[in-house]
This record gives C-alpha cells, sequence and structure tokens, in this order.
C-alpha cells in the first residue's frame, strides 16, 4: 500500500449556520510520517482533526484517509475506520474515570474487534507493555483511580491507548499543552518512539511552535487554510 | 453488548452513591406494587381455599357475604338462628346428601366455641377437598367433651384431657362469662389446616345447649348454678336452634333449584348461598380499594422509573467529556445510546430485583401473624409468575426511560465532533 495516510484537498467545513472555519487547499501525510501542525487558538486545529477522525463530515472537497474517501463514508463506516486504524490523544482529561489504567488503554478494544485481534489473546498485557515503554510500570501506579494520576502519567496513559493495536495514523490534539517543559519534551519523545514502533503516522497538533523540530514536517494551518476566521 | 454491559456497570459502580439511592427509590415502589398484589392474591387464595365440598351454606336471612363471613371465618356474628324443625326439615329434603348443623355465639380465651356434630368431621372440607383430621385423641363422646384446632392446642397449651371452661358470647374474659359451671375436658386435636378451624373449640350441640340452661332469657338466672351437671344430663339436650346449615347435595347439578327453594321457603325465612357465589362478591366490594391500591404504586412505580431518568439525564453534562472520549476511541453514536440504555436498564432490574426480594421477606415476616390474627394462611405469595412480570416491566420501563438521556447523548455525540467539552 503505497497510498498515504491522509490527503485533503479543497476541504470545506462549516459548523452549522455558521460561515466555513476550514477551507484547506492542501494537506497530506505519508504513512509512518511525523507532522507537526501549528495554529492558533480557534483557528481550526480540531475540527481539522474531527474530520480525519470521521466524527465530522466535510461539506465539500476531498479526504481520504487511508484510501478511503472520507466524504462519501456512512457515518458507520467513518466509526469503524476510526475505531480499527486511529488512535487519539485529547489535549487533557483524556481517561474515562471509572476505568483502570489498563481498562483505559485497551478500551479501543472493545469497539473494534479487528484491532483487538491484532493485540493478540493477552491485551492487558500488551497494555501494561506499552505503559511500561512509556514510563508506568508497577502495580501500586496502573491500580490507582485515573483521576489520581498526575497530568502527565495521564497523558501517557493516553498514548498507550492511542497506540494500542497499532493503528495507522495517531493524531494528537494538543497532548501537552497541561505539561512542564521537561515533562512536554519527554512525553513527545515517548510518543514518536512508540509510533515509530509501532509504524504509525503521527499527527501532532498545537499552538506551540517551539516544538516543531521535533517532527519529520512542519505545517501552519493559517498557511493552507483559506478560510478566514475571527479568532 | 457484553463489553457496553460492563462499562454500563463500571459506569454505575463510580457512581454508587447516587445509583443507589435511585435503586432504593425502585425497590421500594416494587415493593409497594407487589406487596399490594400479593396481599391481595394471598387474601383471595387463603379465603376461597377456606371452604370446599359445600354446596350451600343456610342461615337466617341477611347479607350473603354477611352469612359467609361469621359461618366460615368466624368474622361478625350471626342476627338470628334457624330454628330445629326448620333445620330437621332442611335436613330431609331428598335432594340433600348430608348437612353439618352449627351453633356459633359462645367463645373460649378469644377463640370461637362451634356446636356441630358428627357430621362436620365427616363432611367438612376445606382447600383442594382435604378431610378435617384429628391428630390427637378422638372426637366428642361425652357431652362436656371439645375437639380444638391445632393453633388453640399451641396458643393456650392444651392438651387431650386438659379442661377449659367457655364463656357466653364473644369476650375474651377468662371470669366471670358465665359457663364456669360447666367446665369441659379436651378430647381431641385436629391437625392443622390453614383456615379458621385451627381457631376454633368444636363441642356437640347438645353442650352447647347444656350449657345455656337457665340462660333461656339472655342472661344468667342465678339459679342455673344450683342446677347440677348430673341433672343436666338428663335433661333433653336437642338443641333448640342452630345458627347455620352446611349442605352437601346429592347432584350438584340441582344447587340452583335447591337454593330457590330453600330461599323462598314457606315457613321460617331462610337464606341460601353458595359460599364460590359470595366470595365472588366479597371480592367484588373489595376490588374498588384493591384498584385504587394499585392504580397507586403503579404510578409510584412510574415515580420511581423516572426518578432513573432524572439522574442519568442531571448526570449528562458532567459525562459529555466521557462521551467524546469513548467516541474518540471509536464508539458509534450507537454505543454512546447503548450504554446510558443499558445503565438506566442495570439500575431497573437491580431495583426491582431488590424490591422483589423486599417483598418475599416481608411476607415471611407477615405472612404467620395474618394467619394467627385470622387463621387464614396467605396462599400463593411464593416467589413466581407475578413477580418475573414486574422485573421484565421495570427493566423494560427503566430501558425506554433510559432512551430519553441517551438520545440526548446520542444527538450531542454527533454535534460535538472530537473537541472535549467541559
Ligand atoms: N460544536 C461546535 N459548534 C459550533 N461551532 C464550533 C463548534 N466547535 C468549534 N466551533 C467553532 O469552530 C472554530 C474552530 O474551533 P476549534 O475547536 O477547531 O479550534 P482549535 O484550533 O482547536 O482551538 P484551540 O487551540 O483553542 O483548541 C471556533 O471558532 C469554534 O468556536
Ligand atoms: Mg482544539
Amino acid at each position: 500500500m503505497n497510498d498515504p495516510a491522509i490527503i485533503a484537498e479543497d476541504l470545506v467545513f462549516a459548523w452549522p449556520g455558521h460561515a466555513p472555519v476550514l477551507d484547506i487547499s492542501r494537506l497530506d501525510l505519508a504513512r509512518g510520517e511525523t507532522l507537526f501542525l501549528r495554529g492558533p487558538s480557534g483557528s481550526g486545529k480540531s475540527t481539522l482533526l474531527g474530520l480525519i477522525a470521521g466524527v465530522l463530515k466535510a461539506g465539500s472537497g476531498r479526504l481520504d484517509v487511508l484510501g478511503h474517501d472520507m466524504n462519501s463514508l456512512s457515518g458507520a463506516a467513518r466509526d469503524r475506520l476510526r475505531a480499527d486504524h486511529l488512535g487519539v490523544i485529547f489535549q487533557i482529561f483524556n481517561l474515562v474515570p471509572y476505568l483502570s489504567v489498563t481498562g483505559n488503554v485497551t478500551l479501543p478494544l472493545l469497539f473494534s474487534p479487528e484491532r483487538k485481534k491484532r493485540v493478540g489473546a493477552d491485551a492487558a498485557a500488551e497494555a501494561r507493555r506499552l505503559l511500561a515503554r512509556l514510563g508506568l510500570e508497577g502495580e501500586d501506579l496502573l491500580s490507582r483511580r485515573v483521576s489520581d494520576l498526575s497530568v502527565g502519567q495521564q497523558q501517557r496513559v493516553a498514548a498507550a491507548r492511542a497506540l494500542i493495536g497499532a493503528p495507522d495514523i495517531v493524531i494528537a490534539d494538543e497532548p501537552t499543552s497541561a505539561m512542564d517543559s521537561d515533562t512536554r519534551d519527554r512525553f513527545i519523545r515517548l510518543l514518536k518512539e512508540e509510533a515509530g514502533a509501532a509504524g504509525s503516522a503521527l499527527l501532532f497538533v498545537s499552538h506551540d511552535l517551539s516544538l516543531a523540530s521535533h517532527f519529520d514536517r512542519a505545517v501552519s494551518l493559517g498557511d493552507i487554510n483559506r478560510a478566514k476566521v475571527a479568532a | 453488548m457484553s463489553a457496553l454491559l460492563s462499562l454500563a456497570w463500571r459506569s454505575l459502580m463510580n457512581r454508587k452513591g447516587s445509583v443507589l439511592l435511585t435503586l432504593m427509590a425502585v425497590a421500594l415502589s416494587v415493593a409497594l406494587f407487589l406487596g399490594v398484589e400479593k396481599a391481595r392474591t394471598g387474601a383471595r387464595e387463603g379465603f376461597d381455599s377456606t371452604i370446599s365440598g359445600t354446596h350451600l351454606i343456610v342461615g337466617a336471612p341477611t347479607g350473603s357475604v354477611n352469612l359467609l363471613l361469621y359461618s366460615v371465618f368466624r368474622m361478625g356474628n350471626a342476627t338470628a338462628e334457624i330454628s330445629w324443625p326448620t333445620y330437621e326439615q332442611i335436613a330431609a329434603r331428598p335432594d340433600i346428601e348430608w348437612t353439618i348443623p352449627v351453633s356459633l355465639g359462645d367463645s373460649h380465651r378469644g377463640f370461637r366455641v362451634l356446636g356441630t356434630n358428627h357430621s362436620y368431621f365427616e363432611h367438612y372440607k376445606y382447600g383442594r377437598n382435604a378431610s378435617l383430621r384429628i391428630a390427637e385423641g378422638e372426637e366428642f363422646s361425652d357431652l362436656f367433651d371439645a375437639v380444638i384446632g391445632a393453633d388453640v392446642a399451641r396458643e393456650l397449651g392444651y392438651t387431650v384431657g386438659t379442661p377449659l371452661i367457655l364463656s357466653h358470647g364473644l369476650g375474651t374474659a377468662d371470669f366471670g362469662a358465665g359457663h364456669e359451671n360447666r367446665p369441659f375436658r379436651v378430647s381431641g386435636i385436629l391437625a392443622p389446616t390453614g383456615t379458621p378451624v385451627d381457631r376454633t373449640v368444636h363441642v356437640s350441640l347438645e353442650a352447647i345447649t347444656a350449657i345455656h340452661v337457665g340462660w333461656e332469657s339472655g342472661a344468667k338466672n342465678p339459679l342455673s348454678d344450683s342446677i347440677s351437671e348430673e341433672t343436666i344430663r338428663g335433661f333433653n339436650l336437642t338443641p333448640k336452634t342452630v345458627t347455620v346449615v352446611f349442605v352437601g347435595l346429592k347432584n350438584p347439578g340441582t344447587i340452583l333449584r335447591t337454593r330457590r327453594e330453600i330461599n323462598t321457603n314457606k315457613g321460617e325465612a331462610l337464606m341460601a348461598i353458595m359460599p364460590g357465589e359470595a366470595l365472588k362478591e366479597l371480592w367484588s366490594v373489595t376490588a374498588m380499594a384493591e384498584r385504587a391500591l394499585m392504580a397507586v404504586s403503579v404510578f409510584v412505580i412510574a415515580v420511581g422509573v423516572v426518578s432513573i431518568l432524572t439522574s442519568i439525564l442531571t448526570s449528562l453534562n458532567e459525562r459529555r467529556r466521557e462521551m467524546s472520549i469513548l467516541r474518540a476511541t471509536g464508539a458509534r453514536p450507537g454505543h454512546v445510546f447503548g450504554l446510558l440504555t443499558l445503565e438506566a436498564g442495570l439500575v431497573g432490574f437491580l431495583g426491582a430485583l431488590a424490591g422483589i426480594v423486599i417483598v418475599h421477606v416481608l411476607i415471611a415476616i407477615a405472612g404467620p401473624m395474618v394467619t394467627q390474627r385470622y387463621g387464614i394462611s396467605l396462599g400463593g405469595t411464593g416467589p413466581g409468575y407475578m413477580d418475573v412480570m414486574v422485573l421484565a416491566g421495570v427493566t423494560l420501563a427503566s430501558l425506554l426511560a433510559g432512551a430519553v438521556p441517551a438520545w440526548a447523548a446520542f444527538r450531542r455525540s454527533l454535534a460535538d465532533g472530537l473537541s472535549v467539552r467541559l
């Protein structure tokens, strides 16, 4: 498969009753590539990730994700694609409060039999392996309520969840904005390493330009977005 | 499905406190509903199984429910009696196979005394045509013999041979009640029946006549104590009256004609009732109150189910983020919908289950108390069809109620996109 992970062309999206927030001339992400997408607050970064994840549907233009034309897929098919092939990390509060640490990591496997198959029989062991790779180890830590973990620890749990079952694309929506710079750099390094190990492409979104150097390539949303947003 | 169920379960456990309160509301409402229902059916079955095999009950004219209540259930009093010649006339009718003459009106320490003859032990049937059985001792043979019901023996600690004194009227007092000059002796104890028979003292009709020698005016003649037992034994003790007559027909097909003929009797005015029909009449009297109670308890259940809905609806805002996370990790909007309906269904199911347990515990405690008070053992109150129906009904109603917040979350999860909101 040579098709790129993501191709967007002339992609227009407007929230119902509003002017378009996105009019993307072109954006692409190769398989296994790490891309840094920058843009100020309110510029539509999260919205764009919603389109890529298939939770939102574009008004017009082209959006191919893993060779699927997202604009012609049904909602259910887009949900399936996301469940099987995407990992998502949010800015903060990534975890389901009533699940254990490993329960949170294996959550995507509940919704994707295909991904569960890729992980193999012992999902909890794979979750612990990923957590250990991200520096979270020990019975004491893993048995804590997720709300008792530090922000950095929570984000690493979220990263493990995004990476479990080796998805083709990991999208991270400002996952480091609540961290101090040391924790942040270490987190990005680990995330990149593990995405590389899993063969996942990484689309990393932030307003913080100083992070751009960690990635293969950096794009500014302002440069590719023709829609004028009053941010 | 099972994955969602385990999610729903964990989510509920995470909100134990408020979930437990909602669960209690459902449990209590279900307990109220089932309690009313079981008291109703239990009382019916208990009453219905108190008498069987008797085709007609004949007494002086009164309400048919009243006649049934005092003759079979020992509740209330007869207002008039039937004369002995009239009883003999009835007993001699060719369409009648057997009769049980019964004389009521006295008591012993709160238990009613029933005067009758051998026919009672032979023909009186209860439940599914079960006959009375003497567990200990024997039928009365001497004038001052008494056969007591199982509860009388147990509660008063009587055994065969224990002497007892009857009191005139239905007072519970031991002394000064009137018949202390005519002591009786327990000759037999009946096996338990779960009917008012267990709380009855049975003596012969002649004994009833004997203890009322000197009472002809209705009050005790001061001279009556001077009449010795020997003298009384020498009297003609044929009863002057009986209170009711239980009748068994040769051919049940003639029941309507026999009843009509007795009701239109030329001499003394009589009233014949069919026990089953009188019971139906009794239930039609109570049906209104039952329906009102049922309606109230159904509404209470509805309130319980609505409380599930509200509790989930109010939790929805703080769970908006959770829904976004689930969506991001691959949940379809249908999963979000399913999760919330399942949570509601689980609370409904567990609440109803708890309610059913509460009711059965209460019945286990209250049943014997009712039996002790009225001699009627509640029937059909064990776990059964009704419990399953209520469990299924409440669970279904809760799932439906859960669909309301679930739909709200479903719509929102479509509109929110991937952005996580607080
Ligand atoms: N559900 C929604 N309905 C209507 N408008 C929305 C909705 N979500 C976002 N918007 C609007 O779309 C625009 C882009 O929002 P978005 O969340 O994509 O910005 P962002 O670049 O991710 O910002 P930030 O860096 O603050 O997260 C904003 O103007 C926002 O008000
Ligand atoms: Mg954003």
